[in-house]
């Protein structure tokens, strides 16, 4: 566990900077939930017929005048963006930055085995980001039981397990590709998430790129979806801890094998 | 009992030559030195040894264990401080050497911090505060805090002071005494000369001269000084000829009675024939060519 605590010291600051924005982000958007709630049916006849634009972001999906419907359209990709970006970062830097800052032969000339290296580290990512997930979610609940309406508890509890779910394939697939680098990946992690991100979006927009769905995890965690079906789309699901597993093997595949710089 | 063992242990970095066919033993308890110059392979013979890359042929052991397949339990027996040390931005030193400690799952805190004593290191300050030579002092009490039983250094004194050197130094003496193997990997031929019981000489990847240090100095070449004038036109084996205004200094590994009857020719008024010191030892079998003297 040494080196599980030595990596969430280190990337502490970074974890309490993406945990608070995205709390905080999501508070406000809650909060002006009521404020907005008088004007909604307004508001949501004119999201419903922005054409492509509402079938790219799932307002055909949900009524923006309910909680829900405005909580998965906009808090929703506060926290699925958000998220996915802080995962990827953490996924694609967690193995890489020890030969980008020469910390590598520091680490492995001690009696750690490169296996328990990938272990921890990849614990330490999925930790940060249960930790992450975790505040967001309480933030959620609190914010929603601040403004005074009903929490819906289903709703919500699927939507949060979603995102985690989203980050953790995200994050692995980061993990995988950061086990080939010795520099910086940060333009690919983020390039990764945006691009997961933009395949939905295309995704929703027309039938068919419907299989992209499958591709990306932001397919499983379309709010709209989760919301009128109360539940993950387990086929989609399916296919997306497919791409986690394969990143988390060939993470240990590469690492173990690799030379150190 | 064999402390480290090479058998023609081969590194290729794709198509570029690390090293080849590197034969090198060093018994426990020897303080060992291992001399190159950029790029000869130093570092790579150290890097495959401590399992950071795998080699492409051949075999190393530490202590009988082969250094692909029981890496981590070489490892806790041995602590390395790289030429260059580096360690993660934002943590004290103090962390940084309990880090250390704690990764070999060892408690070793009496020891540290009479090495910080010894080598005057401050364990407050954050290591990117550090000078290169007080980084250097951290990987030294991290190398050498849980007593290991093999020390593999490369090159150590880099950036230290000449009075923290000696200090260092003999740190490293009052351990091999108690038994501990050090493997010094040096530029610094005096170092290897006056501490290292043995030495090998590593030129293009391959190991070109392995011995005490003492049969390593007593070659055939003579560093010989002749004071007066002297006529050395057409005799063979002279190299590193330098004229001074009272004469000439060279290196000779041609026939001694050849140069002897030509000086006796010559009207010379002193004549030194001395051991070549180690560095021109070293200079000679980095000679184009250079075969063992």
């Amino acid at each position: 566990m040494t080196l599980v605590r030595h990596e969430l010291k280190q990337s502490r600051i970074s974890l309490i900077v993406w945990t608070l924005s995205i709390a905080s982000l999501l508070a406000v958007c809650v909060f002006l939930y009521p404020s907005m709630k008088s004007e909604m049916d307004a508001v949501s006849e004119m999201f419903s017929s922005m054409g492509s634009f509402t079938a790219a972001f799932g307002m055909d999906k949900v009524s923006f005048g309910t909680l829900i419907g405005f909580y998965v359209v906009e808090c929703g990709n506060i926290v699925g963006l958000g998220g996915a970006f802080f995962a990827a970062l953490c996924g694609i830097s967690v193995l890489a930055k020890e030969e980008k800052e020469h910390t590598a032969e520091f680490l492995m000339t001690h009696p750690v085995s490169r296996w328990r290296v990938v272990t921890d580290k990849l614990i330490a990512v999925i930790l940060q980001i249960v930790i992450l997930n975790v505040v967001v979610y309480l933030t959620a609940v609190a914010s929603i039981a601040l403004i005074g309406e009903n929490i819906p508890w289903k709703e919500l509890n699927l939507l949060h397990l979603a995102y985690l779910l989203l980050q953790v394939e995200t994050a692995s697939v980061c993990f995988g590709i950061s086990a080939f680098l010795r520099r910086s990946g940060l333009g690919i992690g983020l390039g990764i998430a945006m691009l997961f991100y933009f395949l939905n979006l295309v995704a929703n927009i027309t039938e068919q790129a419907d299989f992209l769905k499958y591709i990306t995890p932001f397919g499983y965690a379309e709010g709209a979806d989760i919301v009128n079906s109360l539940s993950i789309n387990g086929e989609m699901l399916a296919v997306g801890s497919a791409f986690t597993v394969a990143g988390i093997v060939i993470a240990y595949v590469k690492y173990c094998k690799k030379d150190l710089r | 009992m064999l402390a480290m063992e090479a058998v023609g242990l081969t590194k290729y970095y794709g198509k570029s030559r690390g090293i080849a066919g590197v034969d090198l033993s060093v018994e426990e308890g020897e303080f060992f030195g291992f001399i190159g110059p950029n790029g000869a392979g130093k570092s790579t013979t150290i890097r495959t040894f401590l399992g950071l890359i795998k080699s492409s042929g051949g075999s190393a052991r530490i202590f009988g264990m082969d250094t692909q397949k029981e890496r981590t339990d070489i490892l806790s027996e041995v602590g390395y401080l790289p030429s260059e040390t580096t360690f993660y931005a934002g943590m004290k030193v103090k962390d940084v050497i309990r880090l250390s400690a704690d990764l070999r799952k060892k408690k070793c805190r009496k020891e540290a911090r009479r090495l910080c004593e010894r080598l005057e290191l401050d364990t407050e300050k954050k290591v990117e505060e550090l000078s290169f030579g007080n980084r250097k002092k951290v990987g030294i009490v991290c190398a050498l805090q849980h007593k290991p039983r093999l020390c593999v250094l490369d090159e150590p004194t880099s950036g230290l002071d000449p009075l923290m050197q000696r200090e260092f130094f003999s740190i490293l003496k009052e351990r091999n005494e108690k038994g501990t193997t050090i493997f010094l990997s040096s530029h610094i031929l005096s170092e290897v000369q006056h501490y290292c019981d043995r030495a090998a000489i590593i030129r293009d990847g391959q190991i070109v001269a392995c011995d005490s240090v003492e049969a390593l100095a007593q070659t055939s070449v003579k560093r010989v000084h002749v004071e007066g004038l002297c006529d050395l036109a057409g005799l063979e084996g002279i190299r590193d000829l330098h004229y001074e205004k009272e004469g000439a200094v060279f290196l000779y590994s041609g026939r001694m009675e050849l140069l002897l009857n030509r000086l006796a020719k010559s009207p010379i008024r002193d004549l030194t024939i001395t051991e070549p010191d180690l560095e021109e030892i070293f200079m000679h079998y980095y000679e184009k060519g250079g075969e063992q003297a």
